[in-house]
């Protein structure tokens, strides 16, 4: 119950906030607003023991039972991991937004939205039910979205907004396919249960699709190479949310994806190639494409993708574990797999205080290109430090937390290379390479943070613009995650034991104990391998960043026009230029057309099938006696309908159509239907007045003035749609093949203590349907109010 | 416009529109055994009301009359869909209706259930949203007369 | 009874087509309003007509055969619905009328670029 509190309190919040504002300043809602974290936090920080020692925890609300689909929140180890993250680095996110944003800013929809992706990103994470976790998947991408369009009047960032949502929710459609595929393939939404039959399913056709699916959502939302393209455009956002979403949070949700469907798919050998070599060539192009960029943001925006990359590839590796048969062995594999959990939390503490220290220079240098900013170390000593304790951390060098885990990632990518049981140690044996040749470009791009903006000679600047440190309450944030840098580093251990190891327990349920999963993390492992690696890396890295003027130009060789982006953009244009053109085509504007479209659609389709099935019948045998009087009511309704064809005054026309109406109660009279006799009655007198009082204003009628093609176009239509009708008609009546349902209806006594069936059906059998229908009455009542009463008060253009 | 000096009409029509109340609230007690019931006996009220509007005007039967019928029409919804959620909170599935027997004077072994009720918001919502209509169409209409 | 009663509903579905093809807005509503007239006679002439008693229990004959309660209860439902479709559009039609001056469809469609 607990989990569903976190859930929902975020939730409740952003629906209060547009009321809230009204009476509170602006300045203090972002700490009301910071309540949600807080709260969530310490709701979940009160478990970790109990998640810690292995347990797990459920509780179910009953949504849709019938279509299997319940609001199951599941607190395991993976869940508590990406929940943390959530609500701590949320907390310090709300913190700093109150300072960074003015308050001239709409703040309140600011908040709204950031609290509706708090709410959507706990659901994502603590969701068992896969259509659950859709809906708040969907959730994430929309608050995305808007956040990203917070300062919608930019160009740019309706841009950016518009293509993460295009993308994310693309991938998002797919993965609900491949939940759908999951679910025909195992007759449960849950995932827990979806893993106990893993190993059963693995072998179906339909096992390949969905993981196919579900892997295109998670690369989507996690910005893997071809996908994140979305990722450098999203940075148009207020530095909170990128820092928030687009580096610590919604960016891996796919990542809590991957890592939660390992023990489903990792029992087919392409997740491990899949997952693996795209995280690494996103691992690359992200960091080879980070070190030309100028703007700081858009750096670190490559930067976020290239370790997404990382943290990706880190688990497709470990997931080999599930293929290997030696238990002992496996775990040493499975070892990616918690580098990977380790990384995704540093990745977080140092990124997340790196967007922050930007956002600090942005705020007050007015700048974040590189090309302008320089020699700010004398001026903003506090965020000179945290820039540099960042990047050095990104860099990977000790003693902050990303040397552990950098480290780590090498031994497993070396580890790759040994697998002989697979016989696929020459593929395998690049991993390394590629990690290593990505690792030196991650070097360079943490020198360029460091020395192009805070080295070096002051710019002009500087001169121009009065820039001072920032106030303290920017800066808190941004060193409670440095700490964490630097706290991780030397005491990991803690971290391991209680958030990571119950994580690993989730990825690998059935491989090992929990204890025997984590590893201990140390900082020097002696002279290895992986340590002359990391020596190569400063050493090429700082040759390559002195060299950097002299090299840049491989870039240029990129024909800019063939860019990823640029081609998502054309097709775009190109896709929204041919669609508009085809709608075009048919969308005349004018109503008759559109009836036309209806009406030869349907006399096509109907009537053809019924000339290719010949199923026309005719028969008068089973027809009820006709009395004279019945043949002359007949006579007269038809003819009163033909006249109006013909009449030339309006209020003719609608006697006539009155004499219809009477005439069809006369029948519901005739057909045993009394109560039908009656309300026809009275509906028609109404109907006619209401007709007469609205002739008050309508103009009188004119001769049609279409050209006679036209009107015998209409004419032929309309004799070929009643035809059809009659046709219809005709052979149900002869077929006549099922058989009526209405004798449950008349145990209405019994059942709903009523005589009068038809109003049992109403009031008793059928509520529902009345009830909805009077709700619409209700509804066109005052549609017809709202439209008389507020009339057009300036020359009606505010239609 | 509405008036319509028809001496006529309008002595017969004081008498009409009780014959049509009285009508109409037998005809919305009798749905459940005979024809009648909810839709109709609205129908029939709204349409007592809306002889007094062709005979006389606005403005007289406003005054006699003071019912907001916007406000009639959502309460009757209100009441249908309240019926709905109430036996809810008694823990049977939404819109269960129960009846009972009752003995009541003058009129004998009558049936009263919660089906009473959402009979009563479905007459109450067609009262209101027939009479919104009309009212609101004629108010405007007339007001366009006026200019 | 029912195939004259079908050849009937025909003659109004016709009538109802033409005018709902037709430029005016109040031939339009009148062809609206007749087509329900006529798909409330087709739903209860394809239930069955004049096979039974009116469907009220306990009534006259006692216990025969009752008519098909079902489609009467749906059409009492669209009887009333109807009626509010009307309304709305006959306001939606007098405001549009009011605004742009003309109750010719084919005037209303607008410019190319709107």
């Amino acid at each position: 119950m607990t989990i569903h509190i976190a859930i929902i309190l975020p939730l409740l919040m952003a629906a209060f906030i547009p009321f809230l504002h009204h009476y509170i300043t602006r300045k203090w809602i972002g700490w009301f607003v910071l309540a949600a974290p807080i709260t969530a936090f310490i709701l979940l920080v009160r478990f970790i023991p109990h998640i810690a020692s292995g347990e797990t925890i459920t509780y179910t609300i009953n949504w849709m039972p019938s279509l299997g689909i319940q609001f199951t929140t599941y607190l395991d180890g993976l869940s508590m991991l990406f929940s943390l993250l959530i609500t701590g680095v949320g907390t310090l996110v709300v913190f700093y937004a109150i300072f960074y944003l003015s308050t001239k800013e709409a703040l309140h929809h600011f908040y709204c939205y950031l609290l509706l992706f708090m709410g959507a990103m706990l659901g994502v994470v603590f969701s068992d039910n896969l259509i659950v976790l859709y809906a708040f998947w969907e959730l994430t991408s929309v608050s995305s979205f808007l956040l990203i369009a917070f300062w919608h009047h930019r160009r740019a960032s309706r841009h950016g907004a518009r293509k993460s949502m295009l993308i994310t929710v693309t991938g998002g459609i797919a993965m609900l396919a491949g939940f759908l595929m999951l679910y025909v393939l195992t007759d449960t939404f849950s995932i827990r249960e979806i893993i106990a039959q893993a190993s059963t399913i693995s072998t179906e056709p339909l096992f390949i699709a969905a993981l196919l699916c579900i892997l295109l959502g998670a690369f989507t939302k996690s910005a893997q190479f071809p996908f994140h393209i979305w990722l450098p455009q999203a940075m148009e956002a207020p530095t909170p949310v990128s820092a928030y979403l687009h580096s610590a949070t919604m960016v891996k949700a796919g990542i809590y994806i991957v890592a939660r469907m390992t023990p489903i798919f990792a029992y087919h050998m392409s997740w491990f190639w899949i997952v693996t070599f795209v995280g690494l060539i996103t691992l690359f192009w992200g960091s080879f494409n980070a070190v030309k960029q100028t703007d700081l943001k858009a750096l670190l925006a490559f930067s976020t993708v290239s370790q997404l990359g990382m943290i990706m590839s880190l688990f497709g590796m470990g997931s080999i574990a599930y293929h290997i048969d030696v238990p002992t062995e496996a775990i040493i594999y499975a070892e990616a797999s918690f580098v990977a959990l380790f990384h995704l939390v540093n990745h977080s503490t140092f990124k997340g205080a790196l967007f922050m220290m930007v956002g600090i220079i942005d705020h007050e240098a007015g700048t974040r290109d590189v090309r302008k900013l320089g020699g700010l170390m004398t001026i903003m000593p506090a965020t000179f430090t945290i820039a540099v304790i960042g990047s050095l951390s990104m860099a990977g060098l000790p003693p902050f937390n990303g040397f552990l885990s950098k480290e780590m990632f090498l031994t497993s990518a070396l580890e790759m290379t040994s697998i002989d049981t697979l016989s696929l140690s020459t593929v395998t044996a690049v991993i390394p390479i590629i990690a290593w040749v990505a690792s030196v470009f991650t070097f360079i791009y943490c020198m360029i943070i460091i020395f192009k903006t805070f080295l070096g000679q002051k710019t002009e600047l500087l001169a121009v613009r009065k820039i001072h440190e920032a106030p303290i309450g920017m800066l808190i944030s941004p060193f409670v995650l440095v700490a964490f840098v630097i706290g991780i580093f030397f005491f990991p251990n803690v971290l391991v034991k209680y958030v990571l190891a119950p994580a690993m327990l989730s990825v690998f349920p059935t491989l090992a104990p929990m204890e025997e999963l984590a590893p201990k993390v140390y900082a020097w492992h002696g002279f290895n391998t992986e340590l002359l690696m990391t020596i190569g890396i400063i050493v090429f890295g700082l040759l390559l960043y002195m060299t950097l003027s002299t090299w840049r130009r491989i870039y240029d060789a990129f024909p800019q026009k063939l860019t990823l982006n640029s081609l998502f953009d054309r097709a775009l244009v190109e896709s929204v230029t041919v669609s508009s053109f085809i709608t075009k085509l048919y969308m005349t504007r004018s109503f008759r057309h559109y009836m036309l479209y209806i009406y030869v659609f349907v006399i096509v389709v109907v009537g053809s099938f019924f000339i290719w099935q010949d199923t026309f019948r005719f028969s008068v045998a089973n027809n009820a006696t006709v009395h004279i009087y019945e043949v002359l009511l007949v006579f007269v309704m038809a003819i009163a309908a033909i006249a109006m064809l013909f009449v030339k005054s309006r209020v003719t026309a609608v006697v006539l159509n009155g004499v219809l109406g009477f005439g069809v109660s006369i029948f519901f009279v005739i057909f045993r239907a009394p109560d039908l006799a009656l309300t026809q009655l009275i509906v028609e007198s109404v109907t006619t007045v209401l007709f007469l009082l609205c002739f008050t204003y309508l103009p009188e009628w004119k001769r049609e003035r279409s050209t006679v093609h036209v009107k015998v176009t209409n004419a032929i239509i309309s004799v070929a749609v009643g035809m059809l009708v009659v046709a219809v008609a005709l052979s149900v009546i002869y077929f006549n093949e099922f058989k009526t349902i209405s004798s449950y209806f008349e145990n209405a006594y019994e059942l709903a203590g009523g005589k009068n069936i038809v109003n049992t059906i109403l009031g008793d059998f059928r509520a529902f349907d009345t009830m909805l229908e009077v709700v619409v009455l209700c509804i066109a009542g005052l549609g017809v109010y709202t439209m008389m009463k507020f009339k057009a008060k300036k020359g009606g253009d505010h239609e | 416009m509405m008036r319509i000096n028809d001496v006529i009409l309008r002595t017969v029509a004081r008498f009409i529109v009780f014959i049509i109340l009285t009508l109409a609230i037998y005809l919305f007690f009798a749905g459940h055994y005979s024809p009648g019931g909810g839709f109709i006996g609205g129908l029939v009220i709204a349409s007592a009301f809306v002889l007094l509007y062709v005979t006389y005007d606005i403005e007289k039967v406003k005054a006699g009359i003071p019912i907001d019928f916007k406000v009639l029409a959502a309460i009757g919804v209100f009441l249908a869909v309240g019926t709905g959620f109430s036996s809810v909170l008694f823990g049977h599935d939404f819109l269960t209706q129960v009846a009972k027997d009752f003995h009541i004077p003058f009129l004998g072994e009558k049936e009263l259930g919660t089906v009473m009720i959402f009979e009563l918001g479905v007459a109450l919502t067609v009262v209101g949203v027939v009479m919104t209509i009309i009212v609101s169409i004629a108010e405007g209409t007339e007001d366009e007369w006026k200019r | 009874m029912e195939t004259i009663m079908i050849l009937l509903i025909g003659v109004l579905i016709s009538v109802a087509t033409y005018f709902v093809l037709s430029r005016n807005v109040t031939r339009i509503i009148l062809g609206t309003a007749l087509l329900s007239h006529a798909v409330h006679l087709l739903i209860l002439t394809i239930g069955e007509v004049k096979k039974g008693e009116a469907p009220l229990l306990g009534n006259q004959t006692a216990d025969g055969p009752y008519t098909d309660a079902l489609p009467q209860a749906l059409i009492l439902t669209a009887i009333v619905i109807s009626f509010a479709v009307t309304a709305f559009v006959l306001v939606l039609a007098f405001r549009t009328y009011k605004t742009n001056g003309t109750d010719d469809m084919e005037q209303l469609r607008g410019d190319e670029h709107e």
